[in-house]
């Protein structure tokens, strides 16, 4: 370019190859920006998903926290035999049928022996809940000598007075607004003054089932319900989904009656869920007569809605597995089955391993099929087999979310964080699997 | 335009075939391992090989060359069965193994791919380990009797191999922590430890350096004490070096087989002149 006297032809040539590299750098130039702009999109993306995870889980944990702690009060109990209804030397039927509550009732008038009124009588009565007179019961069938003696327990308070002591009860509101009502508030107050209220952790959401009075009601019901029909999801779905993609990807003939299958399989992985929830009904509870509210129907209903996502995933992973593994050992002399069981099949288990894990999850959640096969019943035991009666997590947050006492919001947010726990769990296991199955190349 | 000219007239495959007329040179061997006889494979509707007749020899290399797409892979593959695994492969005519019909009805394949090993273009160790990989033949078929005596024919066979003394520190380390030419080496003991009749390499060093080439064609000379040998190869270089007999193959047809030496010094079709002595394309 700095020569004084370039011939024509170079002077041609060195200004095509200017233009070339300036046409290169101005196009060079809007390239970085597209990329630029691209980043910053992916970006805001995952800044967007992130605070939207954060939201959900700090709401969820700021509604949900309070359940977790429970208000007891302590009482001294005076178990003489009339109150309870007893005869000398009672054995455990009669025990069982004792009037607990009575003895509360009468415990708490002595605590606070000015009140007179019939009505403020019923006020004061409802700060111990009415599952208290159960946890007495267990005392005294525990401790049968105690019968005829003061006992001093801690017994479980009424929803209003577990709202009241997280601070959830507006003091403000004129009394007539508000369920929790001034004389509630000064006999509380005098308990507290005593040390005769105490907050603890609040074992009894862990321990128990549902029930109707939210200071009761716990989720291990739901719990184990959830446990059994994932295993049951598990056991089902997981071999038959790896030999149906297996004999399809390795095995069968590429012809129409294959693609039917595979078109059959995609499709259904898109049917609505509620759809495989009529079906169940259909056929496992009104044609084979299995018991409705079972794991064991809703572990079948699920697992046809999770078989397609399994198939689908695991039909990916074997395919990814290189063919010059298959050629390896098929030319040592390995049989079909062998050269799968031996090499595909450990080579495709992670790929599975996620589709079952993203299977089981989406089974984790499920709703609306269950509610088709009766796991929507109110259940109070917990289920110890497939065939008890059961519901599961994501029924019981939608039956709590219904529920109008003020106990059960802070239920269900509870809920949902064990539910989410549970998932954490889940993907954990997964996540350890697939890093044992997985190998470098 | 000049696509035109070079393409006077539209010839098909069949045709052209036709003209190259009958094989040149001496397909038959006095003691042959492996015989074809008219062996044609079809892929679909596409025929790839066209009555090919060739027999491979005890003892011997024989090396298969020719240009990209003129079927040697597809023979080769056609010799332990590989082709069944591909659905729309067809494969009529003859082939035997000690004069027994590797495509019968009592011939089972996986039996016969114990027989005829393999080794592949691209080196495909399984991700396990050394030791693994070699014992997985002998454990497939039964060949070993206790740890002791897998333990003795992984040893041998990494050892026939040429790779023993690299690898006896790591038999625990997995196969495909190794370099290409390792790989290939340990896929070659691999295949020997199955104690195979006839070994097929496909192409075996065309991944490899020259390093890496060198050691193999080594390793296949003196393989060839105890097995036969089929090579496809793209290097002329390597089918003079290593073979005994050399087949020259053209879109499908076996257009030249005669001794190695005959072959590169005084080839008698046209095409395989053209081919050996760079012009053609």
């Amino acid at each position: 370019m700095s020569n004084s006297e370039p011939t024509g032809s170079a002077t041609e040539r060195s200004t095509a190859m200017r233009n070339t590299s300036e046409i290169v750098k101005a196009s060079v130039k809007k390239r970085y920006a597209r990329e630029t702009r691209f980043r910053l999109f992916g970006l805001i993306a995952i800044l967007a998903s992130l605070s939207f995870l954060a939201m959900l889980i700090i709401t969820i944990s700021i509604k949900g926290y309070p359940a977790f702690t429970q208000t007891f009060m302590q009482l001294e109990v005076i178990l003489d035999a009339d109150t309870l209804g007893l005869d000398e030397n009672p054995d455990v039927s009669q025990l069982l049928k004792a009037n607990y509550s009575g003895a509360i009732k009468k415990s708490l008038l002595q605590t606070f022996p000015d009140v007179k009124k019939r009505k403020d009588k019923k006020a004061l009565y409802k700060l111990i809940s009415k599952g208290g007179q159960y946890d007495l019961q267990k005392k005294v069938i525990a401790a049968p000598e105690l019968i005829g003696q003061t006992m001093t327990v801690w017994l479980p308070v009424g929803d209003d007075v577990n709202s009241y002591m997280k601070g959830i009860v507006d003091v403000n509101l004129p009394e007539k607004k508000r369920r929790f009502k001034d004389n509630q508030i000064g006999w509380i107050e005098s308990l507290k003054s005593d040390n005769r209220i105490s907050q603890r952790f609040n074992r009894t959401f862990f321990e128990r089932g549902d029930s109707r009075e939210p200071e009761m009601a716990g989720i291990k019901g739901a719990l184990f319900g959830t446990m059994l029909t994932l295993v049951v999801t598990l056991v089902l779905s997981f071999p038959i989904a790896v030999a149906a993609a297996v004999y399809l990807e390795e095995f069968a003939p590429r012809n129409r009656w294959t693609d039917l299958i595979e078109v059959n399989i995609n499709n259904l992985a898109a049917v609505p869920s509620i759809v495989f929830g009529l079906l169940g009904l259909a056929v496992f509870i009104n044609f084979f007569h299995l018991p409705r509210s079972a794991p064991l129907v809703g572990g079948l209903v699920l697992s046809l809605m999770t078989l397609p996502t399994i198939i689908i995933s695991s039909r990916a992973a074997l395919k990814s597995v290189p063919p010059s593994i298959r050629d390896a050992a098929l030319g040592l002399g390995a049989s079909k089955l062998q050269v799968v069981i031996h090499h595909v099949l450990p080579l495709a288990m992670p790929g599975i391993l996620t589709g079952t894990i993203i299977g089981m999850a989406q089974a984790l959640g499920e709703t609306a099929p269950l509610l088709m096969i009766g796991m929507v019943a109110f259940i109070v035991d917990v289920p110890t087999a497939v065939t008890d009666p059961a519901t599961v997590l994501p029924v019981q947050i939608f039956q709590w979310a219904d529920l109008p006492e003020k106990g059960f919001v802070e239920k269900t947010s509870a809920a949902i964080m064990v539910l989410l726990a549970f998932l954490i769990l889940m993907n954990a296991v997964a996540v350890y699997l697939r890093r044992k199955f997985e190998r470098k190349w | 335009m000049n696509l035109d000219q070079e393409q006077p007239q539209e010839q098909t495959i069949e045709e052209i075939v036709a003209s190259l007329g009958d094989t040149v040179g001496e397909a038959r061997v006095d003691n042959p391992k492996m015989t074809c006889t008219g062996v044609d494979v079809f892929y679909a509707d596409k025929q790839a090989i066209f009555g090919v007749d060739l027999d491979i020899g005890a003892n011997e290399v024989l090396s298969m060359i020719g240009p990209s797409g003129c079927g040697k892979s597809t023979l080769l593959r056609c010799l332990n069965r590989m082709n069944d695994t591909i659905p729309i492969c067809k494969v009529t005519g003859q082939l035997t193994l000690d004069g027994e019909d590797i495509y019968g009805k009592q011939t089972d394949p996986v039996l016969l791919r114990a027989r005829v090993g393999m080794v592949f273009q691209k080196p495909n160790p399984f991700p396990k380990s050394i030791y693994e990989n070699v014992a997985y033949g002998p454990r497939l078929h039964g060949l070993s009797r206790n740890k002791a005596d897998l333990d003795d024919i992984v040893v041998t066979s990494l050892r026939k191999a040429g790779i023993y003394n690299e690898v006896k520190d790591r038999l625990d380390q997995p196969g495909t922590g190794l370099s290409g030419g390792q790989q290939q080496r340990l896929c070659i003991a691999r295949t020997i430890a199955c104690s195979p009749e006839v070994i097929l390499m496909d192409e075996p060093c065309s991944a490899l350096d020259p390093i890496a080439t060198a050691k193999i064609e080594e390793l296949i000379d003196e393989l060839r004490e105890n097995y036969s040998i089929a090579i496809v190869t793209h290097s002329m270089q390597q089918a003079a070096r290593v073979s005994q007999r050399t087949a020259y193959f053209h879109l499908g047809k076996l257009v030249e087989v005669g001794d190695t030496d005959t072959i590169f010094t005084n080839p008698r079709h046209e095409l395989t002149e053209n081919y050996i002595t760079g012009r053609f394309g």
